[in-house]
């Protein structure tokens, strides 16, 4: 089971109110390469896990993201909270606003709604974990992408958190993938 | 909020962040003693801060105790908190 702490994992700052950047920033929050991804993605793939190394990387990785998600929400409601409505008018947030106003939604940049087809579990160690890897690596490139496409300071210093994590999940993933590999290959002998 | 209670929000957010650290390293690195005595060393840090922020301002989680009229609805609430006001 799950049960909530009263705080964010990193003490998020937001310098300005920006709504066109906040509409980028949702790409983290619903798209494909996002933290709800991450964590609904490895969150499934814990039942056919063959070692308790891989099921507990899974589901404390699992659970950072949705801490990770929460931060992305943070940063999207900090964006827009005070904006008025002449300055969401015109930006790419207007679209998001006539649907969710000011509401953070899984969607991505471009509007598109979150969907499982986005990630997946196969009942091979193997493959989920190496899906897991390039997962990582595609979250850190998006977040190199939105601290290019970011002017406030505050957000980028989240980002930079927030990529970072990627790095680390990668790398556990990575031994992950090697102790499961090895578990496999020493079952084969006996 | 202030400034003492976002002090020991910050703390404990910040050895919250080593135990997480510690946890993943541990995941993939069971036996490594000196990982598993520096975790231990943050879990009973955290334990010992969340003590004190739930005596002093309320309960983090709903299973902590709580004072009448129940407390854990209190804001600010976390996506809500200014937290540059700190000066630590």
């Amino acid at each position: 089971m799950w049960i909530y702490e009263k705080k964010l994992e990193y003490p998020v700052r937001v310098d300005t109110c920006d709504p066109a950047l906040a509409a980028l920033i949702l790409e983290q929050f619903g798209g494909p390469d996002g933290e709800l991804s991450a964590g609904i993605r490895y969150l499934s793939q814990r039942w056919t896990m063959p070692t308790d190394q891989a099921k507990g990387i899974l589901t404390d990785i699992g659970t950072e993201e949705l801490a990770h998600w929460e931060i992305i929400g943070t940063l999207v409601w900090r964006l827009v909270k005070d904006a008025p409505i002449d300055k969401i008018k015109g930006t790419p947030f207007a679209a998001h606003f006539a649907n969710h106003g000011r509401s953070p939604f899984p969607h991505d940049a471009a509007g598109v709604p979150w969907t499982a087809a986005f990630i997946n579990s196969k009942d091979d160690p193997v493959t989920d974990l190496t899906e897991d890897m390039a997962a990582e690596q595609k979250a850190r490139t998006t977040y190199e992408h939105l601290i290019k496409l970011s002017d406030d300071p505050g957000v980028i210093d989240t980002l930079r958190f927030l990529r970072e994590r990627e790095v680390v999940h990668f790398q556990r993933f990575g031994e992950t993938l090697r102790i499961v590999e090895d578990f496999q290959n020493t079952k084969k002998f006996y | 909020m202030h400034n003492e209670q976002l002090a020991i929000l910050k703390e404990l957010m910040e050895v919250g962040f080593c135990t997480i650290e510690m946890a993943l390293f541990l995941d993939t690195h069971p036996s490594d003693e000196r990982g598993v005595g520096l975790h231990n060393s943050y879990a009973a840090r955290y334990k010992e801060l969340s003590e004190t922020y739930n005596m002093k301002y309320g309960p983090l989680t709903s299973n902590d105790l709580s004072k009448c009229p129940w407390e854990f609805i209190n804001g600010p609430w976390p996506w809500e908190i200014e937290y540059i006001n700190c000066c630590i």
